[in-house]
């Protein structure tokens, strides 16, 4: 099952004198079960990670941990938050997920979620008088629109010239914060909010349902929705194939006359479309009108989910999930007196984990005795390996 | 295969049984007095947060019964509501909500938890459960802003401000009319930020003004960054909250500072003995000494404190009042007859720049 080629050739010498090699060695095929064990390794490590820092500072980490989940996944109220904070994060990691898939890089999630709050913002304030069945819509197809146009305008130079889409998203962002801050400092400001800058509330029927009592909004459905609908797409769909062609081997796609640079600005088009409707559901979901600060930072976070989810849409959903609990427990834990960063720790060093951890074990390494015979502590060595050659 | 798999499905319930082991062993009681504080910025941005939980330290200090709990860096977006519903839940009989951002979901909040007294920072909207309170830092701003006046030889002194809010805008005239008071040449000039709290965007807004000629640093922000840039600049700057002469000791004149620990002792008291009533609004200025002007750095001469200290007294007694008319503003109308005073409510919705003042509303 494991097939072997080398990649380093370590030599080294016991006081013995007695020679052995340690290789390190890729493995070219890994089974299914390792997709559940690496995440699981990782995370685990992250924690205690995270417990050795906490041991360190004084504080109980079982105790601090106890609370994190508490707060967010074990109590009705924790679970719902989570749900909420996760929403905007699922949907813009679906989005930045598609872009990453053709490897494109859109690091402009964050500013196609502000356009996408302003363009909702525009039909809600415009058109006050719109039944919500109608409002809704107009506002979620405005956000679409207006984030797709961002990424276009991000995509369009990298499609033509070349020019590196990392540098022109990330621009982007600032431009597309800095119209918002136009906008609710100037023509949108609420005369009855002492020149705070807040736009009016926007009216009833512009507000997204929510479920119950809470706080989870119809922006959780949209983003379970477009998780699986660009799952569909990409393994289903002949587009969705070439997208995947073209992120694996540009080269092999553009002999067999995939158009690239057409599918560049498509996929962007598309991806900045779902975090555009992230920014929608943010403003119409919870804040209920336009403010200066619509996203806390939930692009560059899409970033880090999409990655550790591996770009798989169901990975994303669970990983959503779990950063949304992170984000909240941030705050929970200084309730109890505990420094807020530990959960930005956390996170930091669960990425740095899941990518350290999935390298490493794409490689193996063997200790191998210049001794004609494989010993035991050779299999002690290679921990994970089945057969001994 | 099977071994390794019993190994991860080990690993995941020892780590559960431990979490809900943990959790049993959370909720330890007290009889203390739980009082809540959220803040917009971390407790140590030295600055406004910094000073709010100095009172908060005070409380704690002054009244053994009190127990208190704060969550710092909160954004003013859904967060605050969360986290202001988690302070209630926690037991927190009083909740200081520090920024003006969180008012929406300090009303919302409040209507859930009626026996919760939420107390607005820098607000104007009150509610049966919520009183609002500040501090009338605009008489600090004014004595300050002689000392600016004075210490300027380019009579140009820039002001970098947070968002063209009526607490900006009214600290911006006080600041100016005190400069003018001493030294009617000068002018102010201002840059906004739309930020309370970026050190980065402060301080280059800071080196902005000093390329245009300014030589003293006024500030409305949450951190130390405009002072650190007049410090390297080699120009004069006034801080703001506390006493910011540490990060440029050659630049610091003196600050407008907070002095919020004795209003917390008095509100908290006020609610454990039922004494607490709506409306609530608290608006203390120089004789609460919940506002001073600060320490001053050894640059300032002997005559421009003493000129400033018969001033702070003349409005500590209500001799003096800071926006008494005859006031222009910038565009050169008359917005204040000889005589008249602005009212509160007038103060509180301040939406002109006085004459002196050089820059936009928006």
């Amino acid at each position: 099952m494991t097939h072997e080629t080398t990649v380093t050739d370590g030599r080294a010498q016991t006081t013995q004198g007695r020679k052995f090699k340690i290789r390190v060695e890729r493995r070219l095929d890994t089974p299914a079960w390792w997709n559940i064990l690496v995440p699981v390794v990782s995370i685990a490590l992250a924690l205690l990670f995270g417990a050795i820092f906490l041991k360190m500072t004084g504080y109980s980490p079982i105790k601090v941990y106890a609370i994190m989940f508490k707060d967010t996944f074990g109590t009705k109220y924790g679970i719902t938050e989570t749900l909420v904070k996760a929403s905007p994060l699922l949907l813009s990691a679906v989005g930045v997920s598609i872009a990453f898939r053709m490897q494109l890089w859109n690091i402009g999630a964050e500013g196609q979620i502000y356009v996408g709050a302003l363009a909702a913002s525009w039909v809600a304030l415009t058109f006050t008088g719109l039944p919500a069945y109608i409002m809704i819509p107009a506002m979620v197809l405005a956000a679409a629109l207006a984030g797709g146009l961002w990424a276009f305008l991000g995509s369009a130079p990298r499609a033509i010239w070349g020019v590196n889409e990392i540098i022109t998203t990330l621009m982007l962002n600032y431009i597309a914060i800095f119209c918002v801050e136009y906008f609710v400092y100037g023509p949108w400001r609420d005369p009855l909010s002492f020149l705070f800058p807040l736009s009016p509330m926007f009216p009833k029927s512009a507000w997204l349902p929510c479920f119950g009592n809470t706080r989870i909004h119809l922006g959780l459905v949209f983003g379970v929705v477009s998780a699986l609908a660009v799952g569909l797409l990409l393994s289903r769909t002949k587009w969705g194939y070439e997208i995947r062609v073209i992120g694996e081997n540009p080269d092999a796609a553009r002999y067999s006359g995939m158009s690239i640079s057409r599918n560049i600005i498509l996929v962007m088009i598309l991806s900045g479309a779902i975090s555009g409707i992230a920014g929608m559901c943010e403003v119409s979901g919870i804040i209920h009108r336009l403010q200066a600060q619509v996203s806390a930072g939930y692009g560059y976070t899409a970033i880090i989910i999409a990655w550790l989810a591996k770009l798989h849409p169901i990975g994303i959903i669970i990983v959503s999930l779990l950063f949304g609990g992170l984000l909240v427990a941030g705050y929970s834990v200084q309730i109890y007196g505990i420094p807020a960063d530990i959960a930005t720790m956390l996170q930091g060093s669960l990425l740095f984990f899941v990518l350290g951890v999935e390298a490493l074990a794409r490689y193996r390494i063997r200790i191998i005795r210049s001794s004609p015979k494989p010993v035991q502590a050779q299999q002690a060595a290679d921990d994970v390996a089945r057969e001994i050659t | 295969m099977k071994f390794r798999r019993w190994t991860v499905l080990v690993c995941v319930i020892t780590m559960l049984s431990v979490l809900t082991l943990g959790i049993s062993g959370i909720s330890a009681a007290s009889d203390k007095m739980k009082v809540g504080f959220i803040y917009s910025s971390p407790v140590g941005d030295m600055g406004w947060a910094y000073e709010h939980n100095r009172g908060r330290l005070h409380l704690m200090e002054k009244l053994p019964y009190v127990e208190t709990v704060y969550v710092e860096n909160v954004p003013e977006s859904s967060d605050a509501e969360r986290v202001l519903t988690q302070l209630a839940e926690a037991g927190c009989k009083v909740i200081f909500a520090c920024s003006f951002g969180y008012m929406d979901f300090v009303h919302s909040v409040a209507t859930r938890y009626p026996d919760v007294i939420f107390m607005h920072n820098t607000g104007f909207k009150t509610a049966e459960n919520v009183g609002i309170y500040f501090g009338r830092i605009y008489q600090a701003r004014y004595l300050t802003g002689m000392v600016a006046g004075k210490m300027t030889e380019s009579n140009l002194i820039g002001y970098v401000a947070a968002m063209p809010i009526p607490e900006v805008v009214r600290g911006i005239n006080a600041f100016t009319l005190g400069v003018r008071s001493v030294n009617p040449k000068a002018k102010v000039k201002v840059v906004w930020t739309n930020t309370w709290y970026d050190p980065a965007r402060e301080k280059d807004a800071a080196k902005s003004l000093i390329e245009a000629g300014c030589d003293v640093i006024a500030q409305h922000q949450n951190s130390p960054a405009p002072q650190q840039a007049a410090g390297e600049a080699g120009v004069y700057g006034i801080g703001y909250n506390t006493d910011m002469r540490q990060f440029a000791p050659n630049a610091v004149l003196t600050n407008p500072v907070w002095n919020w620990g004795p209003f917390y002792v008095d509100c908290v008291e006020a609610v454990r003995n039922g004494t607490w009533k709506s409306p609530y609004d608290y608006w203390g200025g120089l004789e609460d000494a919940v506002v001073d002007i600060g320490p001053y750095g050894p640059m300032v001469p002997e005559d421009v404190k003493e000129l400033v200290i018969k001033k702070k007294s003349e409005i500590a007694q209500g001799k003096f009042k800071v926006f008494e008319g005859p006031i222009k503003d910038n565009k050169g109308v008359e917005r204040v007859k000889p005589g008249q005073v602005m009212t509160d409510q007038e103060l509180l919705s301040f939406d002109w720049f006085v004459e002196g003042v050089e820059g936009t509303l928006n």
